[in-house]
């Protein structure tokens, strides 16, 4: 065991919670997406894979970060908005499986392509010049760059809330996960939101990745563990619920942060030892429902 | 349906061996044809899960790679000189693999047991990444030697790819032939009979979790003894065998091939293997075209080759 002082613990927290961070924005696309359509997007990886690519370019077309920000989560989530519309909406009413299966099969084009499009070697993004360095928290010090992330994820995460509970598109999205056949029957195109929903989440997506590019840096391959593990994610805090995607997300985030610290080796697989514990105990997970599309 | 499809459709098993006896000359080298025969024993295990108990698992990495270091590990590092012990070993790996795992991942149905069986596979990749003195970690497990395979009053070495391909052949041979018997046993029935309607099973009074759970071992047996195999063909074992794109790589086979169909899983394998070779001779991108070609098939072909062919029953 590493010699352990509090600055160093309460730095590995701080880490945890950026992790967590990533995991919630990931966690609540995938949650949204299968609470309301009850699809499994497996190119939800790719996606994120993609914002950070996305991000690297255009902040070397514009110099810019902040457009970085702003236009590769749209870009993403427009590419979602089309995945929706010619691949997944062919899918409706056969089985559950089928939109995963496609889903996997798509990620494998998205990986692919961007290895064509930005070569096999990972590529490094600078964070802005406002945010290197690091910033004196009293107890330790902690680079600005991931503070930021912190405080733009929470800005988000509270935009999606009053997005979804005080706005009257969010009121039928809200709605549409209930029961689907009656917001239909009350005259509303399903679709529509559907379709929607769909490009939220890829952009949610795309906006981790961004976010998490100069931290970790972009390469093909950045999708494929984060997916799993944000499917662990979504399945202890329990499949379509937003609130279990945010408590988990940030739980799972410390306990891999705290293992990474106490006992690296173990860092990878404990996150799946604390989700068999969890369903031994809550099969339905922490917040979700029981027997919710199985 | 003619007289002779109705004779394939009664005997699988003959024509299965009357086609692969030959088949090594139908392709473009033989090692290719060995290749065939162990994948698609692998998708065969899926198919069973799959295509005729209607549970999708993407976590097939985790029992290939069990047998596989099961068997590794006797030979490289127990130095076992038995060719069946080695094998029983690779088994015996996959069977407590699957009867632990699946007692987990059948904790939920649907889509949540696809993502369980991903993350328990993902698990178990980490940790054979970190016990290294075991399996070699990223190097990969090497010094497997091949015994010859004996047999009462007889000893053959396994040297030769032709005589390793007619091992292979005899070894997956039984497989399918038990692969048939489980199907036409009234356990093969109550299997499909959950795919189709579980809730309907479960009011029939069959005990649906015990019955999920045995189809679950048989498919982790049959994935096992696949990863064995392969295990010898390559004498070692890299940690690719866990990862997920492994499993991945089954899921496709079978679909291409055409799930819940009996040879579905051998046509998607050599299908799927001869694409593989001819295309990454011309483009390295080759998981581009396999990945556009899967999209397609989900979309406009989900009955697969072989189930569009014989315009069977197609499993879901």
């Amino acid at each position: 065991m590493p010699d352990v002082s509090l600055a160093a613990l309460a730095a590995q927290i701080f880490t945890g919670l950026v992790l967590g961070m990533i995991y919630v924005l990931l966690a609540i696309g995938l949650s949204l997406i299968f609470g309301l359509m009850t699809v499994v997007n497996f190119s939800h990886g790719a996606l994120y894979m993609l914002g950070a690519y996305v991000g690297f370019t255009l902040l070397r077309l514009t110099g810019s970060f902040s457009v970085a920000l702003v236009m590769a989560p749209l870009l993403v989530g427009a590419l979602g908005l089309l995945v929706e519309r010619f691949l997944i909406r062919p899918l409706y009413g056969r089985s559950p499986d089928d939109p995963l299966l496609l889903t996997f099969g798509l990620s494998l084009v998205i990986v692919e392509t961007a290895r064509l499009i930005w070569g096999k070697i990972g590529l490094t993004l600078d964070p802005p010049r406002a945010l290197a360095g690091a910033v004196n928290l009293g107890f330790t010090y902690f680079p600005t760059y991931r503070l930021f992330v912190i405080g733009i994820t929470a800005l988000v995460l509270v935009a999606l809330w009053l997005f979804l509970e005080k706005t009257n598109v969010g009121l039928v999205i809200r709605a549409g996960s209930r029961d689907p056949l009656m917001v239909r029957a009350l005259g509303f195109d399903v679709g529509r939101i559907w379709f929607l929903v769909f490009g939220i989440g890829a952009g949610l997506a795309g906006l981790a990745g961004i976010l998490a590019g100069p931290m970790r840096g972009a390469y093909a391959e950045m999708g494929v563990t984060i997916i799993i593990e944000s499917f662990v994610v979504v399945v202890v805090g329990g499949m379509g619920s937003l609130l279990g995607a945010v408590v988990s997300g940030l739980l799972i985030g410390q306990i891999v942060s705290l293992t990474t610290f106490f006992a690296p080796k173990l860092a990878e697989i404990v996150v799946f030892v604390f989700m068999a514990v969890v369903l031994l105990l809550r099969p339905s997970g922490l917040f979700g429902e029981a027997g919710l599309l199985e | 349906m003619t007289a002779v499809a109705a004779w394939v459709r009664r005997h699988p098993v003959i024509c299965f061996f009357v086609a692969f006896a030959i088949f090594p000359w139908l392709v473009p080298y033989k090692s290719l044809a060995t290749q065939v025969l162990i994948y698609g024993l692998f998708a065969l295990g899926f198919n069973l899960l799959y295509g005729y108990t209607g549970l999708l698992s993407f976590g097939s990495a985790a029992y290939w790679g069990l047998g596989a270091y099961g068997t590794g590990i006797a030979l490289a590092k127990l130095k076992v000189t038995s060719l069946w012990l080695a094998l029983g070993m690779g088994l015996g790996f996959a069977l407590v693999g699957g009867a632990v795992f699946g007692f987990f991942c059948l904790r939920r149905r649907g889509i949540y047991f696809a993502m369980l069986t991903l993350a328990f596979a993902q698990a178990l990749y980490f940790a054979g990444f970190h016990l290294a003195d075991w399996t070699g970690g990223d190097d990969g497990l090497r010094g497997i030697t091949v015994p010859a395979l004996t047999l009462p009053g007889l000893t053959i070495p396994l040297d030769r790819s032709v005589v390793f391909y007619y091992f292979a052949l005899a070894v997956v041979g039984l497989a399918v032939a038990a692969l048939k018997r489980i199907l036409d046993s009234p356990f093969g029935a109550v299997l499909q009979a959950i795919r189709e309607n579980t809730d309907r099973a479960t009011a029939c009074g069959y005990d649906i979790s015990r019955v999920k759970h045995l189809s679950f071992v048989f498919y982790a047996l049959f994935a096992g003894l696949a990863g064995a195999l392969d295990a010898l063909r390559l004498t070692v074992v890299p940690i690719e065998s866990l990862h997920w794109s492994t499993s991945g790589q089954v899921v496709i086979m079978t679909l291409l091939g055409g799930a819940g169909t009996f040879f579905g899983p051998f046509v998607g394998a050599a299908a799927y293997l001869v694409l593989e070779d001819s295309i990454s001779v011309v483009t390295e991108s080759w998981p581009l075209v396999i990945g556009a070609v899967f999209v397609v098939f989900v979309l406009f072909l989900p009955k697969g080759i072989w189930g569009t062919l014989i315009g069977g029953f197609h499993g879901r």
